[in-house]
């Protein structure tokens, strides 16, 4: 009892003295991994039971349990989808996208003992062959967890601010 | 120059697609007023309104409509233009109103399109008559098991008649509902795809390209448990399934089902939590329509065609997803998930769930058929003089059964575009 105590203040210790600097270190570093398509990289920034949700343009709150997402993964469908992003048969995105990502607007919007709400905004340029700029326009809601010592993503959520997703097409990267 | 549209010499077992149709600006000209403004086209679900007043904004096949309840909670489709100056009177994508009122100069429309207010009505003069002013109607709105559709040709035989073979495969969607009454669930993917939109016909009901387009999806089922294997070695694919064509263009793929369903086949992707839930869901449907139609329903995967342009796939989970042409070359997709009113919290998340594995703009799977359309569409665009042929014959000549990944229920949409495409209309 007196070890778990100590261990939630040590964890409680970790969350209250992050400052944003360190949180825009952590996802200016994850945006460099998912740009470069280090994708296994990418799963390690992840806590084992993350989850990954792009909301219906129309449904930007919604919970995926009673609404239609473009995505909402858990852990294991995040995984499968990296495997298959891996595979040249993922044809979306073979040739891969390049893509490349401004994130600004970091804020730390709550914390509990051992996690921290952040959000930030995101402008995601895709390029395809033959093709004009895409511009993936939001904001991202996160969900951090403090992991022996280590910040990881519990939860990401990709919010787009186009009225619908029309002339983006697709989210077949990782957004 | 006088090429057809489309070839078909059965005595030869030739059938092709003259490439020219994908591309070319006269060809949509032609399509909108021989197949848009003739055919019966998908406008919305009956449950995504639910009170007098309420409305729903979209465009069907690029013309804005309101979707809405009347004040006797009649579903209606009203021309969303101002019949004063032509503004757009209802600007909201969705809510509740008693009353439109256009912001341009003030007229206002009541519920059931009547005109309301006019500021200033007396400058106009005696023989002015609000009563000629209401929000103007498609000729035609009728709806099956509520689906409904509008039609611009005021002579067109009925929805039902129209439907005809395609009404059995709609009842096997809605069978999946205790009470018969299926629903869209909220959130909508509109996604657009530059090809040309009877691309995305012929892939919705194609399973020949399964395999090749889709081996990433597959191996993702086959890491996560889910057992397949090739019935026999004239199958492509990992169950039987067949390609029936059902009159007027409509046609659907008819599968054994491999790949999970949430009404209701259990799948190692859903996860063991979820199994009871599934088998119940299995005994209730047995209970109420006995093993055989439960069988049916429940078993097989069937992607229905809807000729032009309407989608019902009912497959990893049911999708309605319609589709209509915003230049030659791209297209405008809105697709919607549906599922039985009396769904559990816990049945919805698994639907929902189910969806997203396969299908959507994010799914595992229907990135890689847009990549495939707009691999087609760039392919043809500057050679189809040079390499005008796209062959569709696969099947053909064959005795016996037509499997899914053959093609006949391809050419059955294509033989009844022609059709229409070669009739006249006046304009």
């Amino acid at each position: 009892m007196r070890a778990r105590s100590a261990r939630k203040r040590s964890a409680a210790h970790a969350a209250t003295g992050i400052m944003r600097g360190q949180i825009e270190e952590f996802l200016f570093h994850e945006a460099a991994l998912l740009d470069a398509w280090r994708l296994d990289e990418w799963l390690d920034l992840l806590t084992q039971d993350a989850q990954y949700r792009v909301p219906s343009n129309d449904r930007p709150e919604a919970d995926p349990a009673d609404t239609l997402f473009t995505i909402a993964d858990d852990i294991n469908r995040i995984r499968g989808r990296v495997t298959r992003l891996k595979d040249k048969n993922a044809h979306a995105e073979h040739p891969r996208s390049r893509t490349r990502r401004m994130i600004s607007n970091v804020r730390i919007v709550g914390r509990d003992t051992s996690e921290l709400s952040v959000e930030a905004n995101f402008v995601v340029y895709r390029f395809r062959r033959d093709e004009s700029i895409r511009e993936y326009v939001g904001h991202y809601r996160y969900v951090l967890r403090v992991e022996s010592g280590r910040l990881k993503i519990a939860r990401r959520d990709a919010v787009l601010d186009a009225m619908e997703l029309g002339s983006l097409g697709l989210v077949s990267f990782i957004l | 120059m006088n090429d057809p549209l489309v070839l078909n010499d059965p005595q030869t077992s030739n059938f092709q697609v003259n490439r020219l149709t994908l591309v070319d600006p006269g060809i949509l000209a032609i399509e909108r007023q021989r197949i848009f403004d003739v055919c019966w086209i998908y406008v919305g679900h009956e449950s995504e309104l639910r009170l007098p007043g309420d409305f729903r904004t979209r465009s069907v096949c690029g013309r804005p409509v309101i979707f809405s309840r009347d004040s006797k909670n009649a579903v209606r489709v009203f021309l969303n233009t101002c019949r004063h100056r032509g503004a757009m009177v209802c600007r909201e994508p969705e809510g509740n109103a008693k009353i439109h009122t256009c912001f341009y100069h003030g007229w206002s429309y009541d519920r059931d399109g009547r005109l309301d207010g006019v500021p200033g009505e007396n400058a106009y003069p005696p023989s002015f008559r609000k009563s000629d002013y209401g929000l103007m109607e498609p000729p035609r709105v009728e709806s099956y098991r509520g689906f409904v559709f509008l039609n611009f040709d005021p002579d067109a035989a009925p929805l039902d008649e129209y439907l005809a073979g395609a009404k059995e495969y709609i009842d096997l969607v809605i069978d999946q509902s205790p009470s018969g009454t299926m629903e869209v669930i909220q959130g909508t993917q509109d996604y657009d795809i530059r090809a040309n939109w009877k691309l995305l016909v012929e892939n919705s009901f194609d399973d020949y390209h399964l395999l090749t387009t889709h081996s990433t999806w597959l191996d993702y089922l086959k890491n996560a448990g889910v057992k397949m294997q090739r019935p026999d070695r004239d199958h492509l694919l990992p169950s039987h399934g067949i390609g029936k064509p059902l009159g007027n263009g409509h046609a659907t793929t008819d599968n054994v089902n491999f790949r999970g369903r949430p009404v209701a086949k259990w799948i190692p992707v859903y996860g063991e939590a979820a199994k009871p839930e599934i088998e119940r869901i299995r005994a209730e449907l047995v209970g109420r329509l006995g093993e055989a139609r439960a069988a049916r329903v429940a078993d097989t995967n069937r992607n229905l065609i809807i000729f032009p342009n309407l989608l019902l796939a009912d497959g990893s989970s049911v999708t309605i997803r319609t589709f209509y042409p915003l230049a030659p070359d791209r297209m405008r997709v809105c697709a919607w998930a549906l599922g039985p009113k009396e769904e559990s919290p816990s049945a919805r998340a698994i639907r929902l769930d189910a969806f997203l594995t396969f299908y959507g703009p994010g799914g595992l799977a229907t990135p890689d058929d847009v990549e495939a359309l707009e691999a087609v569409q760039s392919g043809i665009a500057a050679t189809y003089k040079e390499v005008p042929w796209s062959v569709m014959s696969r099947g053909m000549g064959k005795s016996g059964e037509q499997l899914n990944s053959d093609e006949l229920h391809l050419r059955a949409f294509w033989l009844q575009w022609e059709k229409l495409m070669r009739t006249e209309r006046a304009v």
